[in-house]
């Protein structure tokens, strides 16, 4: 019921949002009946509607997960968006590796086998894109071989 | 005879070594993604669609290499299905409900292969249902104006939403966040930016293939986070596989009615393969009647579910090439290669690249007797690759994305929102809403807004031309009908329980 409710209000507040920007868009003087607004806006609005029924009328609680898995979660969305971040400045092997053994590890807690897979996955990936695919991608950084 | 000349046209391209070769590839990697539980067919296309471009294959190899892909992950989801009670992706659901009693049976063998068997047939009849039918539907197409264009989207957002979800109205809020999406961006009509908040990454707008890999790879990954990967072992023995002629023998006309069904159910653009295999096994379940032994392992239980899903699957390609309306969430992915390459579908694609349609058709024949082949002699092989753990797949799918995406654009700013919708895939899959209506969204959402506005500048301002012709009326009923209908059918087509163990 209540995540149903929280979700129904953000969809709300994003579409009243949504549709308080759209007013703002520059219209040019080549305008079409309709003009660049108007589509914008009705989804808007029929998402405001949606939203509003959702309010009134929830789907009974899915299983959230306990509170230490979200955590789990967030560890997993600050990886990879470090991951992000350190693929170009960092060439591909080393975050690579350190990524896929924190998510493996995530996954499956075994620090072992989450290394390993780690290490595993950056050099068989890098080989398979390289050279087997013949994409651009730098190994390491280009500071470390000089 | 004009279907034979293209077809001739069609197989002179598909049998050149290198088509072959691709098509053999894509349908070993298809029926592997199928059968990966956690890494469905819409998942796979979508992961492989920014490699191929980087690759730099031109249009018809894409194409065949991506719809074996497709094809080859609707004869792998029922693999894990059959021997882990998982379905690999969400139409071989209904194989589960017999597949798993039999495999447990010690049966697994005659499971597969039955399957397998009933797989080719559906998806065999299915690829002459679309040669046959998508040309027509071509010509019908030139009728169609901005008016009905529109109509026609309205329509398979409303069918989609209905089949997709148990509420309308989360659909429906799915749908408007794939729409509001695809409003970000510079506008085609007046060239301005629109709703970007001055942000220089989105004066392009959002590249679908960011959206899709999000929601679909990278959500995967937090679910499987979340369960630690469980319930991903092998429950039951696989011996010495044989061919169960009798079986099969027993369920040929399952199979050909199954087909039929599905088939049609893949037309409709929006209902895709999930129904075309949950219509199948139903009216099959009915037709056998209460003794049949329906759900304890029947034979025409997993025959039905499999001919009707890769009937499904084919039928979904006739909207998607005919008009440009994808019939299921694979091929909105699929439709998002086309886009990627510059083919823009529709009745034009017909006249104007006869060699990309019809080298299509005739690759999927060819790949169609490829997958049998691989997937009754050499299923044990696939068997060998579910045994990968989780723990090394997963962390694999996710750099996969992650480079595929890279290659694109280059762009740290691309896989940051890449990961931002997988957070949001996750957040919406729990919440029960259904994400191919957000693809659908993206994906549509500019032509969607075009038609109306030719429409708009073709009438002078006059919304009443939205309902002038005959058919474009008829597609606003249906597209009413399609979204209300299953709130009422929703007592008689609820979808039967997993069997649990």
């Amino acid at each position: 019921m209540a995540s149903d409710r929280i979700f129904g209000l953000v969809v709300l507040m994003v579409a009243l949002a949504y549709i308080a920007s759209a007013t703002q868009i520059q219209t040019s003087f080549l305008a079409d009946p309709v003009g660049p607004k108007a589509f914008p806006m009705l989804v808007g609005a029929l998402a405001a509607i949606s939203a509003l029924v959702l309010i009134v009328r929830p789907d009974p609680d899915p299983d959230w997960p306990v509170a230490r898995t979200f955590g789990s979660l967030l560890v997993a969305i600050i990886v990879l968006v470090a991951y992000a971040l350190a693929l170009r400045p960092l060439g591909f092997i080393l975050p690579t590796a350190i990524a896929a053994a924190i998510l493996s590890y995530q996954i499956s807690p075994r620090p072992g086998p989450a290394a390993l897979s780690g290490i595993g996955l950056s050099v068989g990936l890098f080989l398979l894109f390289k050279f087997a695919l013949g994409l651009g991608l730098v190994a390491f950084p280009k500071g470390l071989i000089g | 005879m004009d279907i034979l000349a293209n077809l001739s046209l069609g197989f002179s391209i598909a049998l050149s070594p290198y088509t072959l070769m691709l098509a053999v590839i894509g349908c070993f990697l298809g029926t592997i993604i199928g059968a990966l539980p956690g890494l469905g067919p819409s998942n796979g296309v979508a992961i492989l669609i920014p490699l191929t471009f980087t690759l730099g294959l031109d249009a018809t190899s894409a194409l065949v290499l991506m719809t074996s892909v497709y094809y080859g992950a609707m004869y792998g989801g029922r693999i894990s299905s059959i021997l882990l009670n998982i379905p690999g992706d969400e139409p071989a659901l209904m194989t589960t409900l017999d597949g798993y009693p039999m495999a447990k049976q010690g049966r697994a063998g005659d499971a597969l292969v039955l399957s397998g068997v009933a797989s080719f047939v559906g998806a065999f009849l299915a690829t002459i249902g679309l040669m046959l039918l998508a040309p027509m539907l071509a010509r019908v197409a030139y009728l169609f104006g901005p008016a009905e264009y529109f109509a026609l989207y309205l329509l398979a957002f409303c069918t989609l939403g209905g089949m997709a979800s148990n509420n309308q109205a989360k659909s429906a809020i799915a749908s408007c966040l794939g729409l509001g999406i695809a409003m970000i961006g510079v506008d085609n009509n007046s060239g301005l930016p629109r709703l970007t908040g001055g942000n220089l990454h989105l004066m392009d707008g959002i590249d679908f293939l960011v959206a899709i890999v999000g929601l679909f790879a990278i959500a995967e990954v937090f679910f499987f986070i979340e369960n630690h990967g469980k319930g991903s072992a092998i429950g039951v023995k696989l011996d010495k596989v044989t061919i169960p002629w009798k079986d099969i023998m027993e369920t040929k006309w399952t199979m050909l009615r199954a087909s039929l069904v599905g088939f049609v159910a893949g037309i409709l653009p929006g209902a895709g393969a999930s129904l075309g295999s949950f219509l199948a096994y139903m009216s099959e379940k009915s037709i056998a009647g209460k003794d049949s032994g329906f759900g304890t392992g029947a034979a025409k239980g997993i025959a039905a579910p499999e001919a009707g899903n890769n009937a499904a699957a084919g039928g979904a390609l006739v909207p998607m090439l005919t008009l440009g309306v994808p019939g299921s969430g694979t091929t909105a992915v699929l439709l998002a290669l086309l886009m990627t390459l510059n083919i823009t579908p529709g009745p034009t694609l017909f006249t104007d690249r006869p060699e990309v349609v019809w080298g299509l058709i005739a690759s999927l024949m060819i790949a169609n007797f490829v997958l049998l082949l691989m997937n009754v002699p050499m299923v044990k092989i696939f068997v060998r690759v579910l045994q990968v753990p989780a723990w090394v797949l997963l962390p694999g799918v996710t750099m996969i994305s992650f480079v595929g995406i890279y290659s694109l654009s280059g762009s740290y700013f691309d896989l940051i929102l890449m990961v931002g919708f997988g957070a949001l895939g996750y957040v919406l899959r729990k919440l029960d809403i259904p994400t191919v209506p957000v693809i659908l969204g993206i994906l549509l959402g500019g032509h969607m807004e075009d038609a109306l506005r030719r429409a708009m500048v073709l009438s002078d301002g006059d919304a009443t031309f939205l309902f002038s012709s005959p058919i474009s009326i008829g597609l606003w009923i249906a597209a009413i009908l399609g979204f209300v209908a299953p709130m009422f059918l929703r007592g008689i087509l609820r979808k039967p329980q997993r069997v649990t163990d």
